[in-house]
Formats: C-alpha cells, structure tokens, sequence
C-alpha cells in the first residue's frame, strides 16, 4: 500500500494528475526540467548531462569529436549490409530497407499486443532468416543499432500510442516502473532522473530523464565499449542493488516505451559518446 | 576500491591495536567511544557500506554528493541521539518519499553498524 502511494504521489508530483494522459505526462515533464533549468533550451537536452554541466561540455565536444563509436558505426554497417545465409538482409524486414527509422522505435505492435523495439526486431529479423540471436546488451546489436540510429540523425523522436488499451496499459507499465522505488537501496529511476538532475551523487552529476533515449546505442568511456538502452538500464538498476531484469524482457521494453515518448519530438543524434 | 577500504580497515585495527599497547589502561570510556566513531566512520565512508559520501558533505570526506543536507552541528540539531538513529534506521518513516536509503528496514547496515555510524555523525 505504501508503495502504491508512493508511487502515485510521484507521478502526480510531475504530471500534476495522477491520470493525466500521456500528452499530458510529457507536457508537465517538460515544464518541470524548464523550471528546474531555465537556461537550457529544449533542444539541448538531448546532449544529456552536458546540456547542465558546461564545464563537462567541452570536454565531451572533444570526445564526440574522434567519435569513439566510429569503429563500432562501421563494423554495424558491414553487418547490416552482408546477407544472411538464405541471401535476405536486414533491410528486407524493415520498413524503407532500415534506413533513417529509429524515430519510430520503440512502437506498440497491435498484432502481437507487445512493444517493439529496434533491438528485438533486429533478433526477429535474424531468426526468421534463420540465425542465430544475438545478446541484447552489447557486442554486435549495439553496432547494427548504432549504424541504424546514424541513418536517423536528424529525424525527430515519433512514438505513438496507438488507440489500443493495451497500447495504453503498456505504457503506463513502463510510467509505474519509472516511479517506483526498488532494489535494496530503495530508488526509482525518478529519484535519480526527475527529482535530482544537476545533484552530485559523489563525482557524478544526475542528467536530466528528458532526452536521455535519443543517442543510444552509446560508447561509455566507463564501459570502454558500446552498450544498448538496455544496458544502461541495467547497470542504473544494479547501481541500487535491485534485481536485474533480463534485457528486452516485458519491463524494460515497457519502460523504454514510457521514456522514449517523453522525449518525442527530439532529434535522434546516436549513436552518442558518454562518460 | 576494495583493496585500499581494506586497507584503511586494517590500518584501523592496527592502530587501535597500537594505542591499547600503548596505553596499559586499555578499555577506558573514554578510548571506546573514539573506537566508536573510528569504526563508525569507516562505516560511513565505505561505498560498500554506508556510502553517505555519496550524497552528504561530511568533514574529511572526499568528493562528497549533494542530494541530502550537509551534516554538520548535528548534535546540536539532533540533541536526542536516538532520533538521530531512526533518521539513519528509516529515512522513509519521515518522509516517504526520501531518496535515502533506509539503511535499518533494508537491511543495508545491520544494528550494530547503524549504532556506530550514528556515534560517528553525532559528533559532526
Ligand atoms: C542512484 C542514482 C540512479 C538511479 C536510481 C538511476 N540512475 Fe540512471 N544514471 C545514474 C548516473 C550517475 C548516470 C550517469 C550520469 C548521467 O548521465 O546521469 C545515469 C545514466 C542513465 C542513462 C544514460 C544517460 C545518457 O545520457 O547516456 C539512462 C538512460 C538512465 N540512467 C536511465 C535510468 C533508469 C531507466 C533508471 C531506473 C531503472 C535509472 N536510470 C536509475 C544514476 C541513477
Ligand atoms: C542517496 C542519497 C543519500 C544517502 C546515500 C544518504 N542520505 Fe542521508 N539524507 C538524504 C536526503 C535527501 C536527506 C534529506 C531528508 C530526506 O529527504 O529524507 C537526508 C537526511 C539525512 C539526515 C537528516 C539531516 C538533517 O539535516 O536533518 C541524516 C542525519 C542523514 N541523512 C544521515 C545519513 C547517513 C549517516 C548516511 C549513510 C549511512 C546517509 N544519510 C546516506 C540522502 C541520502
């Protein structure tokens, strides 16, 4: 019982209701980062926590600058163009061959009543050409990904909720979760995301949940490697000693599902370079 | 990371077992509670344990976080040590929403860590 207020009364701090629609979640999501940082123009924000830590920027335009995702961008690309054993490809089982389409993922799949995200779709693809899967986390899908998301720069973030309650039910799953305190140290992504952005946890500074899905895949200096959304949403979750759930499993699908269309309408610029 | 926390655990315990040598009156009032808020601060400190670094300036502590309140004056802010205690116990218990660890009701610190650990920030 306890949880389940605390869980409202987080998503009523932000949405003002606690059954606001989601047009009305990202429009107060939105208001409370301009309130917390005047400064920041909206468009900044997909830079992350350097869109709030200027002397960060500079350092990070430095990375950016030798792209330390190049290498995994051109591996990605090779794979995505080399032809499964049965000569299909990937572009045969995306819309517009796969080209400029990450602003579109993750999308609710009435068929199969289930989200759909540009990773588990690549693994579908595999599968029904008859290979093998990859791991979600990193490692192969995160170069295709990436070279997939760098076909999309530009395009602006477009996740749709379709008329479908279960459309509806999924991403409120994905809203439950975003607020809901777990793991033995009893956060939720929220106290980190939503309520502390700009805070210090020691020599970290908490960045802003808006525009946080835009740059991924990512290459993380700390990883020393590239990494999916899903990676990064594990790692958050060991940080506060919960349970890991399993990547692309129903969860974190969801969960992508309610960030991702927080920052509809921006630009995707992945794949991105992180500290 | 580990490595050097153990480190300073066991120069702790060296040291302390230097001073009882030294000091043939081993076990005075006096040199338990020191012992205390020796320990309670190692606690404190640890990222495995206490972590509190991670969100609170605490003196001598290196690259403190700012989500919580500086703790400083805090037994003039805490005047009744138990109080001090349940905040460290169940942050929640106060305010639901706190981004605090419940250090007590998760199991994180165990009694008797949480007793020193409030030993330590009492003298703060
Ligand atoms: C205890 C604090 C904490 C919690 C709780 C937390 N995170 Fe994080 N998160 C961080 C830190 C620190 C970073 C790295 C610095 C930054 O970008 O904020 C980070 C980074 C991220 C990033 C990458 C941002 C980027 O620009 O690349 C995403 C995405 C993210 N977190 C999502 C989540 C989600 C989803 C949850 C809940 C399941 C969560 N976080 C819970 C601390 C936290
Ligand atoms: C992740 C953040 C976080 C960590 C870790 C944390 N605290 Fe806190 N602490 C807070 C916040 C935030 C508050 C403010 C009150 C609230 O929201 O519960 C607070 C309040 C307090 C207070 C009350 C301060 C006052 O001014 O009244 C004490 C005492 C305290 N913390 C001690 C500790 C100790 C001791 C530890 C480690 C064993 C610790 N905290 C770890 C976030 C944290």
């Amino acid at each position: 019982m306890k949880m389940l207020i605390t869980i409202l009364l987080g998503a009523a701090l932000v949405a003002g209701l606690a059954w606001a629609s989601p047009e009305d979640d990202r429009k107060a999501f939105i208001e409370h980062y301009q309130k917390r940082f005047p400064k920041v123009a909206l468009d900044d924000y997909v830079n992350g926590v350097y869109a709030i830590d200027e002397a960060a920027y500079e350092q990070w335009l430095e990375i950016e600058e030798f792209a330390p995702y190049e290498l995994a961008m051109a591996e990605g690309k090779e794979l995505f163009e080399t032809p499964f054993a049965n000569g299909k490809t990937y572009a045969d089982c995306f819309p517009n061959g796969g080209i400029g389409i990450r602003q579109d993922y993750p999308y609710f799949d009435t068929e199969s009543g289930q989200v759909k995200t540009l990773e588990l779709e690549i693994n579908e693809c595999r599968e029904k050409n008859g290979e093998k899967p990859y791991g979600y986390k990193k490692g192969p899908i995160a170069a295709i990904s990436a070279y997939m998301a760098f076909t999309s720069r530009g395009n602006k973030l477009n996740i749709v909720i379709p008329d479908d309650p279960r459309a509806l039910a999924a991403y409120e799953s994905g809203k439950e979760f975003y607020y809901s305190k777990r793991g033995q140290l009893n956060f939720s992504c929220a106290d980190c995301h939503v309520y502390n952005p700009g805070m210090m946890v020691r020599a970290d500074k908490l960045s802003p949940a808006l525009g946080h899905p835009t740059h991924f895949p990512v290459y993380r200096s700390k990883w020393d490697d590239m990494g999916t959304l899903h990676r990064r949403f594990d790692g958050c979750n060991k940080q506060v000693r919960a349970k890991p759930l399993p990547a692309q499993g129903e969860d974190y699908r969801n969960l992508e599902y309610f960030v991702t269309y927080m920052s509809n309408g921006m630009e995707v610029n992945g794949p991105g370079a992180r500290k | 990371m580990m490595k050097k926390t153990r480190l300073v655990a066991l120069m702790t315990t060296v040291l302390c077992a230097f001073g009882a040598m030294l000091l043939p009156a081993a076990g005075t009032m006096a040199e338990e509670a020191a012992s205390a808020i020796e320990q309670g601060k190692a606690i404190a400190f640890d990222r495995k344990k206490g972590n509190c670094l991670a969100c609170h300036m605490i003196a001598t502590g290196d690259l403190p976080g700012n989500i919580g309140p500086p703790l400083v004056a805090m037994s003039m802010r805490y005047p009744d040590k138990a109080k001090l205690r349940a905040q460290i116990w169940d942050s929640t218990a106060a305010n639901p929403m706190s981004t605090m660890p419940p250090f007590g009701t998760h199991r994180i610190l165990s009694e008797d860590e949480i007793d020193l650990v409030t030993e330590f920030i009492y003298v703060q």
